[in-house]
């Protein structure tokens, strides 16, 4: 659409950029603030520079974190993605089905993050949990408060169940909007379903697969509370993702200024990697 | 043929298998649960549900929620819309800045802003306030609201908007008579998607509350940690904080893609 230029449409997101000013500018600076300083309580602050950089960017608590979180995103986007356009691509386009499979894919999207973590604890317990007791049945030796290895299967197969829907959700929107005659044409050229998909389904769903790749990263990388509720970041520190340490060292520890140097890291992170997916993204749309 | 039905049908049983367990647990006795693995509940029991509605400390926890919820949907919705018009409709200096900026706060972890949002509202006298927590939210659900209404809103010709201003319409009377009756889907659908994502947050919302905002999740976190483990209850309680999305959910279902494409399917 051909836009006019008109300076007085700022007064049209005053309201938001007071807002979100608020919420937003005010708490990172109060960051920042930390993050240059050390205190010794008593509300004493004196100026630190940079040592809690330095010291976060050294530490190896810090790698490990980040190295697991970035196995845990990039893993669920490599399940997830493939696995949504899949059953997308699988869905009945017309019919009653269609709404019956479109509201019960979406139900995990709407159940809050503690309960899907609560919930994904009681079903895999090996004692009183239908997964663990059937893996056990089935003759796996299965304990994911115990083994690292099945602490990792739990937590990822939860997120699989928790948001490959919303990438099902995408795809499917963009599979509906192809008209009937682009698949007629095809069947003309006598084009097998391989290269309906190459060359009419995937470029049509390349737009709504970005968008679904860019949630699903910055929530990915966002995450806390389902873990959190689901191992409680162990055993041991295995599945500690970066939330869950940042929470560890601001709440428990109250070493605020380690801990503000992290968010301001970690944040960073996230910006940079999102731009990216961004500029992608408003690419495609041109 | 058959496998393109087979996999759907797959993924929803998968789906629906950790549901499915939820609501067995709430209809077991603690014992029961703790007994061993029934696949339906050998004594039937309402107790559970009971317990949760006769108990102030457990329904307050989901008319808490309900209240921060709606305050929040509002105030984001509102502000929305204004802002959404201004991005579909004109060109201005920053405006594409101000739009990624937007953005960034739907990237920034609730864990950062944890600590900092907690002094921040203690010091402005809004901690456990509904209040408190509904800002708090506005913080993601703006920004989204903001894309939604706009990828809605760009679909709407500017052709509707110069009509009305030639048939002596002043902004505000086209904005409020014509042109939200004509975009009312898209804001549906954000006000869906500002429901969802502050029903489901709970790292803020817990934060931010002590005792009179406290919301159910951080109601069911405390009963699980002080009193034993008392799982059914917990199950009942989480079937309950189920009940409002499916609810919902049933209405936008034709929509909830569009939404999550920021309106731009």
């Amino acid at each position: 659409m051909r836009k006019t230029v008109n300076q007085r449409a700022w007064l049209f997101i005053l309201p938001v950029l007071v807002l979100v000013a608020f919420n937003a500018i005010l708490p990172l600076m109060t960051v920042v603030n930390y993050s240059v300083q050390e205190t010794f309580g008593n509300n004493e602050f004196f100026w630190a520079g940079l040592i809690w950089f330095e010291q976060v960017i050294e530490s190896p608590r810090f790698h490990d974190s980040l190295i697991r979180q970035l196995i845990f995103t990039f893993s669920i986007l490599a399940i997830e993605i493939p696995l949504g356009v899949i059953i997308a691509l699988a869905m009945p386009r017309k019919g009653a089905w269609v709404s019956v499979c479109l509201v019960l894919m979406a139900l995990p999207l709407l159940i809050p993050w503690n309960v899907v973590g609560a919930m994904w604890n009681i079903f895999a317990l090996p004692d009183i949990g239908l997964m663990g007791y059937g893996l056990n049945a089935l003759g796996f030796d299965f304990n994911f408060t115990r083994q690292i290895g099945d602490a990792w299967f739990t937590l990822l197969l939860m997120d699989v169940w928790h948001w490959t829907s919303l990438v099902v959700l995408l795809a499917y929107a963009g599979l509906v909007s192809i008209p009937d005659a682009y698949y007629q044409a095809a069947r003309i050229d006598g084009a097998s379903s391989w290269a309906i998909f190459r060359y009419i389904q995937l470029p049509k769903m390349k737009r709504v697969l970005t968008i679904a790749v860019l949630l699903r990263f910055m929530d990915s990388f966002n995450i806390y509370t389902e873990p959190f509720v689901l191992t409680g970041g162990g055993p041991g520190n295995s599945t500690t993702l970066l939330s869950i340490d940042l929470v560890k060292i601001a709440l428990g520890q109250f070493d605020l200024g380690p801990a503000a140097a992290m968010s301001l890291i970690y944040f960073l992170i996230i910006l940079l990697l999102s731009w990216v997916f961004y500029t992608l993204m408003m690419r495609n749309e041109e | 043929m058959r496998a393109r039905r087979l996999i759907p049908t797959v993924y929803i049983i998968f789906l629906m298998l950790p549901i499915y367990w939820l609501l067995n647990m709430s209809f077991k006795t603690t014992n029961e649960i703790l007994g061993g693995l029934t696949l339906w509940p050998q004594t039937f029991t309402l107790e559970n549900y009971v317990t949760i509605f006769s108990d102030p400390t457990w329904y307050m926890g989901y008319v808490n929620s309900l209240i921060y919820v709606s305050i929040n949907t509002v105030i984001s919705v509102a502000v929305a819309l204004p802002a959404a018009y201004a991005f579909s409709r004109y060109r201005f200096l920053g405006d594409k800045h101000v739009f990624f900026w937007l953005l960034t706060n739907r990237m920034a972890p609730a864990a950062v802003f944890a600590l900092p949002f907690f002094q921040l509202y203690s010091a402005v006298g809004l901690f456990d306030t509904h209040l408190a927590v509904a800002l708090a939210h506005t913080l993601f659900n703006i920004p989204l609201a903001v894309w939604i209404l706009e990828g809605f809103m760009s679909g709407v010709p500017k052709e509707l908007d110069e009509t009305a201003y030639i048939d002596g319409h002043s902004f505000w009377s086209f904005f409020i008579r014509i042109f939200m009756p004509t975009i009312a889907a898209g804001i549906g659908v954000a006000m869906f998607f500002c429901f969802m994502f502050s029903w489901v947050e709970l790292l803020l919302a817990k934060t931010l509350t002590s005792v009179e905002a406290k919301p159910i999740a951080a109601t069911m976190t405390r009963t699980a940690s002080t009193s034993g483990y008392e799982l059914g209850l917990l199950a009942a309680a989480g079937v309950l904080t189920i009940v409002p999305g499916a609810f919902v959910i049933y209405f936008v279902r034709n929509y909830i893609a569009k939404g999550f494409a920021l309106g731009r399917v």
